[in-house]
Order: C-alpha cells, then structure tokens, then sequence
C-alpha cells in the first residue's frame, strides 16, 4: 500500500490482558470464564451498597511479573475512580490506577531485534458483560439489553505501548509477542478468542518521519492479532486517503467491524467525556518494596527472546548465525511454547537442526497435544530417528501416536507399526535391485552425478515403503560405485 | 465514682439470668408504643425479629451459655447500616423495598455479643442533613420539645436514646452527624478515630469521613458499646490492623495531670449560653486536676469550606451506583440512559441531588484544582494545626453545635445556615480524630447543650476518661431526664 | 476556568447531565443560586496560595492491604436477582443502550 512507500505509519497499541487469578481484583469471587451468569458474584462487584473492595494480592504480584517481564520500573501506586455510567459498570465508576500506575517505562522487543517502548503497564477492573436482545443482536437496533456481572472486577493490566510502532507487521508482531511474554509469566493465559486480550489501536499517518505526528484516531475492538493488522491498514489508507482528498482527519474513537473489514465513527474529541478521576478513598496505597519486587522476579522464567536467542545459539554454524528458514522455525516454537523440546532433545544429542525441524513442522501442527507430551518419549523419539533406526517418515507417524496418548515409549509404537531399522544385507539387497533397474541413471552417478543420490534414494525409499534410512542408502550408493 | 452503666447493668442481669432477656425488651417496646407517633424515630420497628433474638439470647442464658457483654441490650440502628433481608433505605426512596443480602460488620458483631436489634432509626437523606429534615419519610422530633429537630443525620438515633426506645443506638459520622444530634438530644455520641470501626456494610456518603459510633445515656455505655464494634475487619481496607483502644477499662482514671485546651475557634460564633457551658465544662476539668488552657487552631476556620467540597465530591462518586439496574428504584423509560436519569430525578431528595451536583462540578475538568484540590490541601493544614495543639494539649473542649435545638423548618430553605450547624464537629473529621459529645446541662431555652471532647488519633482511652469526668460534674441532669427515664425504667 | 468564575445555571445543567439528573427551570434557578452561595463561601478554600502543601486524601497513613487469593463464597443467584428491578434469564434487564461506553 501507498502508505509503505510515501507515507509512514505512527501506531501505539493498548493491550487489556486479564490476570489468571483464581479470584476477582477486590472480592473473592470465582475469576472464570463461561460460568452461569451471575453466579460468581458478591456484593463488592454488583456494587451494592455499603459494600468495600480488598486488593487481591496475587493479582499485584502478576501485575509486577508482566512489569519485570517488559522491563518496566516498578513504582508505589495508587487507585484512583474513573466515573461514568453504564450498566455493565456495577458501581458506576471503574476502578483503575491513573498519574501512578505500578508499572511505568520499560520496552518490548520484537523478534527482529526493534524496540517498542512501553509507557505503563497499570491495573484496574474489568466491566460485566452486556448481551442484547433483538434482530440484531448488536447494540444497535437492539430492543433492550441483558448484564452478567461475572466478569465484573476481573482483574486487567492494561499495557500501554509508545507510539513506536511503524507498520502493521510490526503491530501485528507487538501483539504476538506481548501475547508469549504473558503467558511465558504466567500472568495471562493469552486467550484472544476468550476476551483475555484485548487490543485498543491509537494510528496517525505522516508523510515523512521528519513531520510531526498527523491527528490520531483511536481504534477498539481488535479480537484477534489479524484483525490488529488489518484494522490499522483499513484505518491508515482511509486517513491517508482524506488527506490525498484535502481533507483533514478528526481525532476520534472508531470501532473495527471484522465482518465489513472496516472501521466505523464511534465519538469524536469534541465529545471526550469528563471522567472526574480521584483518588479511591475506599483502598489505600500499593508499596512494592525492593524484597517483594525481588521475589515476585525470581518467580519468572527465560522469557520469548531470550529463549529464541539460545536456540539461535545451538543453531549457529560458527559467526553466520541460524539461517532465515531456522530463524522462522526458532519464532515459531517459542511463540508456541515448544522450545522446551527441542532444547531437552539437543542435550541428549540430537542434532539441533533435526530437533528444531520435526518441532517447528510436525509438533507444531499440533501444539496443545505437544505441550503436554512427555518431553522424554519425545526425546527417546528423536534419538531413535537420528541414530538411523527410524526412517523420518517413520519417526512422523510414530510421533503422531505420542501426541494422540500424550507420551508412551516410542521403540514400542514403532515396533507396533512394523517399524524396524531394515538390516544391512536386506538394504544392501534392495539397493542393487534398484541400481540394476536404473542402469542409465546409474551411469550418470558413476560419472559424479551426485544430486542422483536423491533419486536412488527415492526409489529405494518406494520400494522399502518409507523404511529405510537416507544416509544408511547414500552409503551403500558409495560403497557399489567403490 | 464508678461512670454509671445502665446497658452494661442490664447485660450483667440478662447473663446472671436476674431478668430474662424478653422481659427486657417488652418493656423498651412499651415505650416506643407510647412515644414514637410523635417523636418517629424509627423507620422501621422490627418487634417481630427482636422478639425472636431475645428468646435466643435466654435459651442461651438457660443453657448456660453467656450471650455476650451486651446480652438482651436493646440497640437501634441508624437505616445506612445493612440488615440481611431486612429493609435499609437511608431515609430515601431510591432505597425503599431494598433488602441487603448481607449484614453490616457491626451488625454481626452486636449480634455475636448478645444485643438485640429493635429498629432502624430515621436520617436525613444519604447522611446529608443535620436536622433530619431530608428524610424522604419525615422528619423525626426532638423528645424533649417535640416543635424542634433532633439535629442529624442520626437524628432517629439520637432521638430514639433520648426517649428511652433503646438504651443504645449506632448512628455514622461524617461531618458532626453523631456528635450534633447527640448534643441536640441531651445523649452521649461518640465519633471513633477513622479505621476503628468496620465500614463496611454501612452505606457510604463520604468514604474518607464516614465513621460508625455509638449512641447512649452514658459514657460508659458508649465506651462499651465501642469496645465491641470497633477492631480490624479484614472486609475493609481501611479498618487499621490493630485491636481497637479498649475504653471501658479507663473510664474511671480521671483526668488528674492532664492539659485541656479550650478551641477558641469553636466558640466564636457559638450561642452565649452554649459558651457558658463550655466554661463550665472547663471548671469541672480544672476541678478535677487537670490543667486548662486556651489554645487556637487558626486552620479550623476553613474546615467547614474545605467539608463542603470533599464530602459532596466523594458522594456524588458513591451514589452513582443508584442508576435503577440492580436494586432499589427504578422509575422506566424508553432508554437506559433516560432510566437512569428518571429513576435518579424522582428517588433523589433535593439535599442529595444539591450535594451530587456541587461535588460533581468540584471534581469537573477545569474546577477540580481550584476545588477539590485546594480542599484537600486544607485538610492537610488543619491535620498540622492539631498536631500543633496536641504538642500540648491531651484534650480539646469545645461546643458540639453553636446552638441547641433549633425549630423545625427554620433552616431548610437555606443549606448554607444548616451547613453552619456542622461547623465545631467538622475538623475531626477531616483530621480522622475521635471525638465525643457529653450532655452538660441544657441552654437559656431549657434544652439539651452538649460539650465536645477532641483527642488526637486512637486517643479514644484518654477521650473517654475526660468525657467520664464531665458526665459526673454536669450541671443539670433535667437535660436528659426523659433517657434516664427510660434507662432507668428498664435497670 | 477556576474559582473566580461563578457558576451559572448552564454550569448547574451540564452538571446535572454528568450526574444524571433532570432538573427543571425552576429547579434549575433554585440549584444554581444555593450552589453558588455555597462555593462563594469555598472561596476562602479556593482563593488560598497552598503551593507548597501536600494534599491529604485519606486521613490513614496506612498502605499495603490486600486479601489472598482464595475464593469465597458468591452470593445465592436467587436473592440477588429477587432485588431487580428487572430480570431475564438470569441476568438484569436494562431498556435499550443507545451508545458504548465513554
Ligand atoms: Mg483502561
Ligand atoms: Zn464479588
């Protein structure tokens, strides 16, 4: 689009993650997903009179993880009342932290090395959630409305990124690696399809990054890290297309509409509500001191780049580094959380790049089943097929029965399967009769056709079904031609 | 002397087994039957229920269990306060049919220690008013001259006390409403240090003012009373964590080597013979072997200001909520948003609706600094102010109100006046200090004056020693003859 | 904007917006002129030079409450919707909403 070329894109994202505490953020109701509505509810959060909130601390404690995990500055904060009406706000206000968030100035940084500023990372209370009854089924046209205060007090962290982002692409790899970061600590389980997160996209367009930023509209109801991308290409090309047209953009708060792939006018500036925020007389202040901080980071692990950077480090042929195609394959299993198998299967000897293959190809397609299989079964696996006792074909089938059971002992299944490495007389037996049904190809190797290795390996892999074993083909190729 | 204990007496006779629990009540009933259609204290008697505690607490007695420090103790609670599955409206009609499904704190704890819920007491609106006038249900009377006000918000506390329905009440305190009609009802009320006594369960006008207190005919009874309410409640995040000051044990101390300070800020504009009291007040402590001096907080001048910015700006937050989704009244309408402001324009009293407004707009973009903010800093200065006075000083006296009680309908028209009335009451709540109202004699008008005890922040030991001293050198015990009455009938 | 300006009746309408409040003319005279009195006597609050004064919002110098995670009990559905003014499948009903949240 014109906007990669002339044009540059300004785009901050503001991504709503709920915490995975077993209870709400001031009450000790259930924090679950897809209950009965209104069964996991109190007197704190429908807002009945008199009622009071109480700080869950398990939630501070995920909140200060996600701001160890973005190298935020931990800071004594406050919670302040955010008042607006609306049926789904029990109280009438949401409670949220406002001039001192927890979290504040820290950075994300994308698998291609950039770096994405982060302003805050602060905590506040989800909404209730609001059906509509009618035709449409939208708020629009609706003929009245039903609320389920399950999710009210939910905990959230809202992060807020700078308006570092320069293209969709990096916005769409912000979101997926935000989205790693926390479920990497634990915080969030990343569910976009559940409403877990989030994603609130500010986008300006300008014609060069020597201009100030252009008017920025602010674009809600991203659900998915596609529509992320697609919603800020939709928005820069309609700015850049009223500015083309002479026009001007108005700095509004617009709606994706994922179906009709476009966004749509919700209110503008003029219309900015007057929020009333003051200080919550009904909590008192949240000191993190330096032990708690401390202790609340000794809790996370290695988290998504550092873990990509160790298996770039086991896949570095000397100064060159991974290749592209490793590259991609190294982001794939971390961002699905599988690197954990192939780091176990390399420290048991088997070759990085085999280990990072069948993950990133085979384990991958399946990566819920990969998660929870037995990391030794797969590792047993994996050493079978590089010692050559499975074929890769082979190793494939055998892997899809670990990840149908979730574990077992893989020379067992193989066994099962018929699977046994084929003795060395029988392979050099079925070579020759290949060879001798090939005689012009043959030829062509003897005289130093080496890519023709592939074809009698082909040929030799039809006739044995898939059981013999590449380099154990190659060798006895070499041995006739002597 | 030994400070005199009706309720505690009559506990001790409950658990000895002396008089039976029923007995007690029924006649606390009696006298409501022959009072309360003129004096409407109560908006809701709860015979029936309190009928059924009392028999509890004597099977309790007879199976030789102790019910507790207030065994049998009839007790009116001021209508903020939540009772599960019994009507709470705060005196307004955007509450009216509204049945908590939970218990205040305090109402547990009341229960757990054997006393017996007789009603909920009438208030002005939401906690706003000082005279029980912004009730939606009616004024409630002043027993002792039925043609004045009771003062407020807990007038129907105070009134109840006053007339002998119940020898305790609990009212809330944000700004005097404990300590105000107390005074105008010739009753002792006690406003805790903020954070003493669980707030939660009580239905929130000012969350960083509020404070649930005591009503009784004696100091001793208050201090009782608070003895039992007060201490950590982990469902409130600012219910301080520790064991609330034990007051009883105390009582009997004296006030032999402490300083007094006479507030010279409370008396300007204070009635001469409310002055007078004051004075006299002042002797008794001398007399008594405490050293008394005049001291000036200049900063409390401006609390009333400063009161009337914070208050209604923390309110106008805590009654959003009363938007006709969950509970209470809902007047109906084409859209959500009509609904709301239907059912808030009818159920909303013009007092309530006055204070949503004025603390809407204090925190509004573009006021909040000039107001709000401003305010805030006040509170920080008259905080310093004391600290200053209690370099010297044990305690503070002062008058509760600059008058006694005044004629119903004489302020109503006029909020500023009626926000006068708070004015002697409002600094320790925006400094969160305990303070208490001792009746001492009535004024040039035969009606009740009550003198007001300040101490610094969980001081309440020292509070009520003084304030025990001042109950045994009161001048005129007619000013709180038709309590004794009561208290005495039923010990 | 600040203090010296006096409030007005337009003031007192878009307040009344805000808190969702209807307010008729008269009313609106009455509210308008009670308030202003009022915040004239705030001015003595408002007019003050505290520059150098901390705000106290909380009278408690406490910090730090929390509650652990441990779930607790939710109300019984029944008697939280039997306080409705309207209810539908077990959720609250509320007429058309003309518009998302601010
Ligand atoms: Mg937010
Ligand atoms: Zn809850």
């Amino acid at each position: 689009m014109s906007a990669d070329t002339e044009w540059e894109m300004v785009i901050g994202l503001e991504v709503h993650t709920e915490l995975k505490t077993a209870t709400k953020l001031f009450c000790g109701c259930r924090n679950a997903f897809g209950d009965e509505p209104n069964t996991n509810v109190c007197p704190v959060c429908t807002g009945l009179p008199g009622s009071l909130p109480v700080l869950n601390q398990r939630a501070v404690e995920l909140a200060m993880a996600i701001g160890t995990a973005l190298h935020c500055e931990i800071r004594p904060s406050t919670f302040h009342r955010k008042n607006y009406f609306y049926p789904d706000q029990a109280k009438d206000y949401q409670i949220s932290q406002y001039d001192e968030p927890i979290n504040a100035d820290g950075w994300l940084q994308l698998p291609d090395g950039f770096r994405v500023g982060i302003e805050r990372a602060h905590m506040e209370e989800d909404t209730g959630k609001t059906t509509h009854a009618g035709a449409s089924g939208r708020i629009h046209g609706a003929d009245y409305s039903l609320v389920d205060y399950n999710r009210s007090g939910v905990p959230l962290v809202e992060i807020v990124s700078r308006p570092d982002i320069r293209t969709a692409e990096q916005a769409r790899a912000y979101a997926t690696e935000l989205r790693s970061i926390l479920v990497a600590s634990g915080a969030s389980d990343g569910k976009m399809e559940e409403g877990s997160m989030r994603v609130d996209a500010n986008v300006s367009v300008r014609r060069s990054a020597a201009d100030p930023f252009g008017t920025r509209c602010e674009i809600k109801n991203l659900n998915s890290i596609r529509s992320v991308g697609r919603a800020i290409e939709y928005e820069a090309e309609r700015q850049i297309a009223l500015i083309e047209s002479g026009e001007q953009v108005v700095q509004q708060t617009r709606h994706w509409d994922e179906d009709a792939g476009r966004t749509t006018a919700l209110r503008s500036k003029e219309e900015a509500y007057d929020y009333r925020y003051f200080l919550e007389p009904d909590l008192v202040p949240l000191v993190p001191d330096e032990p708690w901080q401390a202790a609340v980071a000794a809790t996370l692990g290695p988290m998504p780049a550092e873990r990509r950077d160790g298996l770039a480090e086991l896949l570095s042929d000397g100064e060159g580094g991974p290749s592209g195609a490793h590259r991609d394959q190294i982001v794939t299993v971390v961002d699905l959380g599988l690197d954990g198998l192939v780091t176990a299967a390399v420290a048991a000897g088997v070759g990085a790049p085999l280990a990072l293959a069948r993950t990133a190809n085979e384990a991958a397609t399946r990566a819920d089943a990969a998660r929870r299989l037995d990391r030794g079964a797969y590792v047993a696996l994996l050493t079978m097929e590089s010692a050559g006792s499975l074929s890769a074909t082979q190793a494939k089938a055998v892997l899809g029965e670990l990840l149908e059971a979730g574990g077992g002992d893989p020379a067992a299944i193989a066994a099962r399967l018929g699977f046994e490495a084929m003795s060395e007389d029988s392979l050099a037996s079925t070579v020759g009769d290949v060879v001798a049904a090939h005689p012009d190809e043959w030829g062509r190797y003897k005289e130093g056709e080496d890519k023709l290795a592939q074809f009698f390996i082909g040929q030799v892999m039809k006739a044995t079904k898939g059981q013999a074993n590449g380099k154990a083909v190659v060798a006895e190729l070499q041995r006739l031609k002597g | 002397m030994t400070a005199p204990s009706p309720a505690a007496d009559l506990a001790g006779s409950v658990r000895s087994g002396a008089r039976r629990a029923q007995d007690v009540l029924e006649q606390y009933l009696a006298v409501v039957d022959d009072r309360e259609s003129e004096v409407h204290a109560f908006n809701l008697v709860l015979a029936d229920e309190a009928r059924g505690r009392a028999a509890a607490v004597d099977e309790l007695v007879a199976s030789g269990r102790d019910p507790g420090p207030l065994a049998g103790v009839p007790i009116a609670l001021k209508d903020n306060l939540c009772t599960r599955g019994l009507p709470t409206t705060c005196s307004s009609h955007i509450l009216e049919g509204w049945r908590p499904p939970y218990d205040a704190t305090v109402v547990d704890r009341l229960r757990a220690a054997g006393a017996v819920v007789v009603g909920k007491t009438n208030m002005d609106e939401f906690a706003m008013g000082s005279s029980t006038e912004s009730s939606a249900f009616g004024p409630t009377r002043n027993p002792h001259d039925t043609t004045r006000v009771p003062g407020g918000s807990s007038g129907g506390s105070a009134a109840a006390v006053a007339a002998g329905f119940a020898p305790l009440a609990l009212g809330s305190d944000t700004g005097g409403s404990i300590r105000q009609p107390a005074a105008l009802c010739g009753v002792v009320g006690l406003k805790p240090t903020y954070g003493t006594v669980s707030r939660y369960g009580l239905i929130a006008f000012a969350s960083s003012l509020d404070q649930i207190g005591p009503f009784a005919t004696t100091v001793a009874d208050a201090a009782l009373t608070l003895d039992v309410i007060g201490g950590h409640d982990p469902c409130d995040s600012t219910s301080l964590n520790r064991p609330a000051p034990l007051t009883l044990s105390v009582l009997d101390d004296g006030v032999d080597g402490l300083t007094v300070g006479v507030l010279t800020e409370l008396l300007e504009g204070a009635d001469p013979d409310v002055a007078a009291r004051v004075r006299q007040a002042a002797d008794t402590f001398a007399a008594a072997g405490a050293k008394v001096e005049e001291i000036s907080v200049p900063e409390v001048r401006l609390g009333l200001s400063a009161y009337y910015l914070i208050a209604p700006a923390e309110a106008s937050s805590n009654l959003a909520r009363y938007d006709g989704v969950r509970f209470g009244l809902r007047v109906d309408a084409e859209d959500t948003v009509a609904m709301n402001t239907a059912t808030r324009s009818t159920g909303f009293g013009d007092e309530v609706k006055r204070r949503i407004m004025l603390g809407t707009y204090a925190l509004s973009a573009g006021y909040f600094d000039a107001y709000y903010g401003q305010a805030l800093r006040v509170r920080t200065l008259i905080i310093e102010g004391f600290a200053r006075a209690y370099e010297r000083c044990d305690l503070l006296l002062g008058p509760t109100t600059p008058t006694t009680a005044f004629e119903l309908g004489s302020k109503v028209d006029d909020p500023l006046l009626m926000y006068l009335s708070d004015v002697c009451t409002i600094p320790s709540n925006l400094a969160g200090h305990p303070a208490v109202s001792v009746p001492f004699g009535s004024g040039a008008d035969g009606l009740p004056v009550g003198v007001q005890l300040l101490a610094p922040a969980l001081q309440e030991g020292t509070l009520m020693r003084g304030a025990a001293v001042l109950e045994a050198g009161a001048p005129d015990p007619s000013a709180t003859v038709s309590a004794g009455k009561g208290g005495r009938s039923a010990s | 904007m600040s203090a010296d300006h006096r409030l007005t009746r337009e003031d007192v309408a878009h307040v009344a917006g805000l808190a969702r409040l209807h307010l008729s003319d008269e009313e609106l005279d009455l509210f308008t002129g009670q308030l202003a009195s009022v915040l004239d006597h705030a001015a003595d609050v408002a007019s003050l030079d505290l520059a150098g004064v901390e705000p106290t919002a909380h009278p408690l110098p406490v910090s730090n409450v929390f509650r652990s995670d441990e779930v607790r009990p939710s109300l019984d559905r029944d008697e939280l919707l039997g306080q409705a003014p309207s209810v539908e499948d077990h959720r609250f009903r509320v007429p058309r909403i003309l518009g998302e949240a601010p």
